[in-house]
């Protein structure tokens, strides 16, 4: 438990506010528009998500935050514009060249979203197999591994999905996420559904393992406390375009839904406890 | 090549060189098997020379350096150790969450005995439950019928469209190929007594009495015996069928009856028109093959059938039809917790419900040579 308590983030503002200087982003979506019959998502969205850092999406619900991290991961189309990976062009990319990407990234997926009808360890074990002929044994051995560094005991390897707790199926579902060894992680809505106590946990574990691997982490998030103890930079999908800054930058944002948002009766009650300190 | 070992005397050298990580997963697993299990002395580790190492890496290494250290050999790393195996050890000295789960594992197999004790129970199990589910339907259905509202008309209707109407065409052609099939068989047989005008009775009656019911039925059962399967069994694992629980909603009366009681309507229905498609066939089969008109087929077709032998066919569509819906919804409200137990049942739902339609049309035969139908 205290080794926990260290994991626990010293926010540095300058830090962060430099995270431009970091290098050549991993990511950069340039003026991506994206359209359903009429009804336009994003009209000209562009962000850039720099190696190292754990970035944030917020927006209300039908902002487009799901697809703006389909449109990432080349899992959607967009009507205009481009997202680059390491300054490549995905939508240009040759089917082997954006599988070369796709074995560079983890995604959990809301719901977990795991094979129910394979164990854990088979669950993890999928895409290693799909892609690298490793043995039965060096399998097995590379399924307990992720299952701890997410946490979970090797029992877990047998289970079904149907068998895990809810925190744990977002367990396994990120242990599958990191079976290929990404860099890079998108978290669609990690701690959704989960009692604070494990989703605190789950902010911490995603941390602890940010800061170990170097990962550079891209999550949507609703929860504000998830929100403050581990993004550096925070992006807002507001009006169908993008404002990013850091979290103190983006709550002096005067914009009256970011206001709403950082300031309402929910998020007042998130930062009292951390004004007193 | 990752791996260069040297042996010295008591000590062993591993030069690490290359990329360990799980891109070359195969050639780490040969190089870790290299290293020798019987550590004995001390082995230098020098990874000075890798380019690349990642967590799957590291971690067979790391594995088959540990197996050596409680073999009693002494591992150090000359120069800088790297990083990840800072990690890796930090990660091990980090408790995990034990895993609680939900039911037990299932014992394993220890004799015949037991299982044979277990499938006997499950059994039991599954028949009382099958009892108990025809039971709430006809209860359902008895306080259904008093008033008009809790019969969902409209959902009714949609069940008759989709179970009934859009199954005509597949229905006719089938009907229309099996009589083409059994007046062509008939009429070879029966030419050969000079007794071909029989083939009209032959194509009739089989038609009317077994074949049109039989068919549409087993085509109804793959068609809608699944789709109830599979519709039910989504909305159990969306949770759905909670929701109608907690809202208060009786889900008998609004999945399970509609379904029971469109097909109940349609299948007659489409036995009605696998009949007349059946007939046709043997009309048209009759005046190409055996120069039967016709003028002369339709009083020969009217000579032939007893006034009950359409009815014969007919009655049997109702019953047939309760068997496939109650089937079909009955295994779809089974499935639980996965998409694997969905096409199970889905598929149980299929086989389970021709086979009742079959074993019901012998007994209805049985049941009509003792009343001489």
């Amino acid at each position: 438990m205290a080794e926990r308590q260290q994991n626990q983030r010293v926010r540095r503002p300058e830090e962060a506010a430099n995270s431009a200087a970091r290098g050549a982003p991993v990511i950069s979506v340039r003026n991506v528009v994206n359209r359903f019959g009429r009804q336009v998502v994003h009209d000209g969205v562009s962000l850039d998500v720099y190696p190292g850092e754990v970035l944030g999406i917020v927006g209300g619900s039908g902002s487009g935050k799901s697809v703006l991290l389909r449109t990432m991961l080349g899992l959607h189309r967009p009507n205009a514009g481009e997202v680059l990976i390491e300054g490549k062009d995905i939508m240009k990319m040759s089917n082997e060249e954006l599988l070369a990407v796709k074995r560079r990234y983890g995604v959990t997926f809301q719901h977990g979203a795991l094979f129910s009808s394979l164990t854990v360890a088979q669950n993890i074990q999928l895409p290693i197999h799909e892609y690298y002929k490793a043995s039965e044994e060096a399998l097995d051995a590379l399924a307990k591994l992720r299952l701890a560094m997410v946490g979970l005991s090797a029992d877990a390897c047998t289970k079904l999905p149907s068998q895990l707790s809810g925190g744990m199926v977002k367990r396994a579902a990120l242990a599958r996420a990191l079976a290929l060894d990404p860099t890079l992680l998108f978290l669609d809505e990690p701690t959704a559904g989960l009692d604070p106590i494990s989703a605190a946990e789950f902010d911490q574990l995603v941390l602890y393992l940010q800061r170990g691997l170097h990962l550079t982490v891209v999550m949507i998030t609703h929860d504000l406390d998830t929100l403050v103890t581990t993004c550096d930079r925070v992006a807002v999908l507001i009006d169908k375009k993008i404002v990013a800054d850091t979290l103190e930058g983006i709550m002096a944002n005067p914009h009256p839904w970011i206001q709403e948002y950082f300031h309402g009766p929910r998020a007042r009650a998130v930062q009292a406890p951390k004004d007193e300190k | 090549m990752l791996l260069e070992s040297q042996q010295s005397g008591d000590s062993l050298t591993l030069r690490l060189s290359g990329d360990w990580c799980i891109e070359n997963i195969r050639e780490v697993e040969a190089a870790v098997a290299e290293i020798p299990a019987d550590g004995k002395g001390t082995v230098h580790v020098d990874g000075s020379g890798v380019s690349k190492f990642d967590m799957s890496g590291a971690w067979l290494l790391h594995q088959r350096l540990d197996a050596l250290r409680t073999a009693g050999a002494n591992v150090e790393f000359s120069g800088q150790q790297p990083e990840v195996f800072h990690f890796l050890k930090e990660m091990a000295e980090r408790e995990c969450a034990p895993v609680r789960t939900s039911d037990e594992d299932a014992a394993p197999l220890r004799d015949g005995l037991a299982w044979i004790g277990r499938r006997a129970v499950q059994q039991g199990i599954q028949t009382r439950d099958a009892v108990g589910f025809f039971g709430h339907v006809s209860l359902t259905l008895g306080r259904s019928l008093r008033s008009l509202r809790s019969l969902r008309i409209p959902s009714i209707a949609r069940h008759v469209y989709e179970t009934g109407i859009q199954a005509i065409p597949i229905v006719s052609l089938i009907a229309f190929l099996i009589s083409v099939i059994v007046a062509y068989l008939g009429a070879q047989q029966l030419q050969q007594f000079g007794a071909e005008i029989y083939t009209v009775d032959l194509v009739a009656i089989a038609v009317l009495r077994e074949m049109g019911v039989l068919l549409t039925a087993i085509i109804v059962a793959g068609r809608s015996g699944s789709a109830f399967a599979a519709e039910i069994g989504v909305m159990r694992l969306n949770e759905e069928v909670d929701a109608l629980q907690s809202m208060g909603v009786d889900y008998f009366e609004v999945l399970v009856l509609p379904r029971v009681i469109g097909l109940v309507i349609a299948l007659p229905l489409l036995t009605i028109i696998a009949d007349a498609m059946g007939l046709a066939g043997g009309a048209l089969l009759s005046s190409l093959l055996l120069d039967i008109s016709l003028t002369q087929f339709i009083p020969r077709v009217q000579a032939a059938l007893a006034p009950t032998t359409f009815w014969a066919g007919l009655i049997k569509a109702p019953v047939f039809a309760l068997l496939i819906a109650m089937v079909g919804t009955y295994r779809g409200m089974q499935v639980r917790d996965s998409s694997r137990e969905l096409g199970r049942l889905t598929t149980v739902a299929v086989v389970q419900s021709i086979f009742l339609v079959i074993f019901a049309d012998a007994v209805f035969a049985v049941v009509y040579v003792q009343l001489d139908f």
